[in-house]
């Protein structure tokens, strides 16, 4: 769809630190390498946790080892997500 | 003629305050927790409305979906699809909201349409949405939505009126025939078009809040702190434990006198006789020397019900995941394991919020290691016998250090434990995802706290009455039948079917350092672990006087040694003592099998542990 824009505006929300703000913009669960959940199973609970494309998203807090988990205000909840399965939500 | 009662069933995402709203409807004394999924059990309750129609009411656990990915969602999903084996399916199904939040909600509202149930949306925390400024269209949103809603406020007096009202209004109009069920588990893609959908919904007749809460993201700045967040959970575990042993000792001395008093009644007005010992040995201090413990647990529990209420909960999850996971152990696990330090029972039932079966089992197998407060009168009557009330290094009491090492040696042990599992009996273990979404803070609701504390400690009091006191009974009888005979020369007990068990069991345990007597106190002591120390002082034949608990401990400090006394302590850090505990984890894991593991592992634990602990005391001139 928006292939004319750089793709290095884009990147994993597992890579964002804390205080990144920006808008998701896809969900690519074959991303998310080191997660145990199979790729349409960790795309469906990702969405049911509200992340969909244009979700507002920003990085609140990071845990204390590894600076994992994170938790993260998707439009107006908070949701606290391992960086493992947050690589596959591509954010911009 | 009466009608049949109407079924009704809350549904909704984790935290939208269906139990709340339960609890106001039905005025049933459940627990409102804050902890997502922590409704585990069915509940049910039923209600009048104010027309007069008996409505019958189910409080289901939170759901994102009816895809049904852990048991409890399992459960809520064939409630609602009308498939759960032995229930009604529900004349209508309420979906509550919470109405600061209504994104993820009206994805399910639209997922719950497709099964054809009659349905209607309770918009909950209105007073909350109201106060952040957020304004809701009602009627626009169910125009849109196709059904009815209301708004709500359970924890008001009358914040429920509406939806009263349109109970009635349903009641009376006579319930619609559920429509034909065309609901399939949705695949990412059409989610993603039910989200699209509910968020166009929304903008439509939702307002955004104007005045974002502002309290919970000043304390999650704090308490979510990598460094300050993992002290301040410290603390609270510190201040948690000082209170059950600090602030509970003067109501404990009171309730000790108490039954001291009582029994010293009875004694003056009855004469000398089987019956005098019975009703003051064997029922009063018997009883008495359990029930001391009641303000230790009714603090631990309070604890345990404040933070959940308050929201905390979820953010040690936070906290812990990634320590936790070093040991091979789920984030949710926390709120199981932190419960079992009240008792096991209610943990391994908390363990269903974890969807993982393999998270879930390990988290079950482990926590009957965690300090159970039925502990607590145990190690608190060894430690006051055996260890010296003095301070070292300036400012640590050696009792307090001692209690915190055998808290320590069980808490360290399940890692170990579960660090085992993952690696021998678990080995394609692939860590299940963590992600949960942190609720608002609340101000914590004294009344449904009070609820939950006094279910809490109804349930010891009946359990003191009844397993208790039947156990109390039985060994009073073994240990004091056959009588002595006349003129014997031995103290009583020595002629007792009691003294015949405990010898004959003896020889298994000596070296472990315990007697035939110890080897009695332990067999009513798997009924419920606190009996062991009424039935140590039965067995010692202490006269249950005024503290029979100190006296019993008077008494044990000149019997046993140092060594025997460390080697109990350790023996019942993990010994499988309690029977309920092992009927529980057969009924959460649907098998023997796992029961028969929980059993033999913590009997192996506990007889090694003891054996080491003996032997190198004795070795150190203990003995
Ligand atoms: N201010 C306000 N607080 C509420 C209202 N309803 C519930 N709460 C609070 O919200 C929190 C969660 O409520 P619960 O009733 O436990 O929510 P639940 O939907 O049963 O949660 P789960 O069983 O975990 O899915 C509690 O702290 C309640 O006191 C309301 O209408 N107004
Ligand atoms: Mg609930």
């Amino acid at each position: 769809m928006t292939d004319a824009l750089p793709t290095v505006t884009t990147f994993p929300l597992g890579q964002a630190k804390r205080g990144y703000s920006g808008v998701v913009h896809r969900i690519d669960a074959d991303t998310a390498t080191g997660s145990a959940l199979s790729a349409s199973e960790l795309e469906s609970r990702l969405i049911e946790l509200g992340f969909v494309e244009g979700a507002r998203v920003q990085v609140l807090h990071e845990g204390a080892v590894g600076r994992d988990p994170i938790a993260v205000r998707v439009e107006n909840i908070t949701v606290a997500v391992r960086r493992r399965e947050a690589m596959a939500v591509i954010v911009g | 003629m009466e009608a049949p009662p109407l079924h009704l069933a809350l549904v909704g995402t984790p935290n939208s305050g269906k139990t709340s709203l339960f609890n106001a409807l039905t005025g049933s004394r459940q627990k409102v927790a804050n902890y997502p999924g922590v409704t585990v059990e069915r509940k049910e309750g039923s209600f009048v409305t104010p027309r007069g129609r008996q409505v019958s009411l189910v409080d289901l656990p939170g759901t994102y979906s009816l895809r049904g990915r852990s048991p409890d969602e399992e459960i809520t999903r064939d409630m609602v699809l009308g498939r759960a084996p032995g229930e009604a399916p529900p004349d209508l199904v309420l979906c509550v909201a919470d109405a600061t939040n209504l994104r993820l909600t009206i994805r399910l509202v639209l997922e719950l349409k497709s099964t054809g149930r009659p349905l209607a949306l309770v918009l909950n925390m209105f007073d909350i949405a109201t106060r952040r400024g957020v304004t809701v269209d009602v009627p626009k949103l169910s125009a849109a939505l196709g059904i009815p809603v209301v708004t709500s406020i359970a924890v008001r007096r009358g914040g429920t009126a509406d939806l009263l009202d349109l109970t009635d209004a349903i009641a009376a109009g006579g319930v619609a025939p559920a429509q034909e069920n065309r609901w399939q588990p949705l695949t990412a893609a059409q989610l993603r078009a039910t989200q699209r959908e509910a968020d166009r919904i929304i903008g439509e007749s939702v307002s955004l809040p104007t005045r974002p809460d502002t309290w919970t993201a000043r304390i999650d700045a704090i308490v979510l702190h990598p460094v300050a967040g993992l002290l301040i959970l410290a603390l609270i575990l510190f201040v948690m434990f000082q209170a059950v042993f600090a602030w509970a000792q003067p109501l404990m001395e009171l309730l000790s006198s108490g039954f001291g008093a009582l029994g010293q009644l009875v004694h003056d007005r009855l004469p000398e006789g089987l019956l005098q010992s019975f009703l003051q040995n064997g029922v009063i201090s018997g009883v008495g020397s359990v029930v001391v413990f009641l303000p230790q647990i009714v603090i631990i529990f309070l604890f345990i019900l404040l933070l959940e209420d308050f929201g905390y909960m979820a953010r040690a999850a936070f906290l812990m995941d990634r320590i936790m996971g070093g040991a091979g152990l789920h984030g949710r696990a926390f709120i199981p394991l932190l419960s079992s330090f009240a008792c096991a029972i209610p943990g391994i039932m908390a363990t269903r919020v974890i969807d993982n079966r393999r998270d879930r089992l390990t988290t079950i197998l482990i926590s009957p290691l965690m300090t159970c407060s039925a502990r607590i009168p145990v190690y608190t009557l060894i430690i006051s016998a055996f260890i010296p009330d003095q301070q070292i290094w300036g400012w640590f009491n050696v009792r307090g250090l001692v209690m915190f090492g055998l808290y320590a040696a069980g808490i360290g042990s399940a890692l170990l434990m579960s660090f085992l599992i993952k690696f021998f009996m678990l080995r394609d273990y692939q860590p299940a995802p963590f992600m949960l979404e942190l609720p608002d803070y609340k101000m914590p609701r004294l009344k449904s706290i009070a609820i939950g504390t006094y279910t809490r400690a109804k349930m010891f009091l009946q359990r003191a009455g009844t397993t208790i006191f039947s156990m109390m009974v039985l060994i009073w009888f073994l240990a004091s039948f056959p009588q002595a005979p006349a003129g014997a020369t031995e103290p009583a007990i020595d002629y007792s079917i009691a003294a015949m068990i405990g010898k004959a069991l003896a020889p298994l345990l000596a070296p472990l350092g315990f007697n035939w007597q110890i080897a009695v106190a332990l067999i009513p002591g798997m009924a419920a672990r606190e009996v062991a120390v009424a039935a140590l002082g039965t067995v010692y034949a202490i006269e249950g006087g005024k503290e029979a608990a100190a006296q019993i401990g008077e008494m044990l400090a000149t019997k046993w040694s140092l060594a025997t006394a460390l080697s109990f302590l350790v023996w019942y850090i993990f010994a499988p003592q309690c029977a309920s505990t092992l009927a529980v984890i057969r009924r959460e894991t649907g098998s023997w099998k796992w029961m028969a593991v929980t059993f033999f592992y913590m009997l192996t634990l506990a007889y090694l542990a003891s054996f080491v602990t003996y032997q190198i005391a004795v070795a150190l001139g203990a003995g």
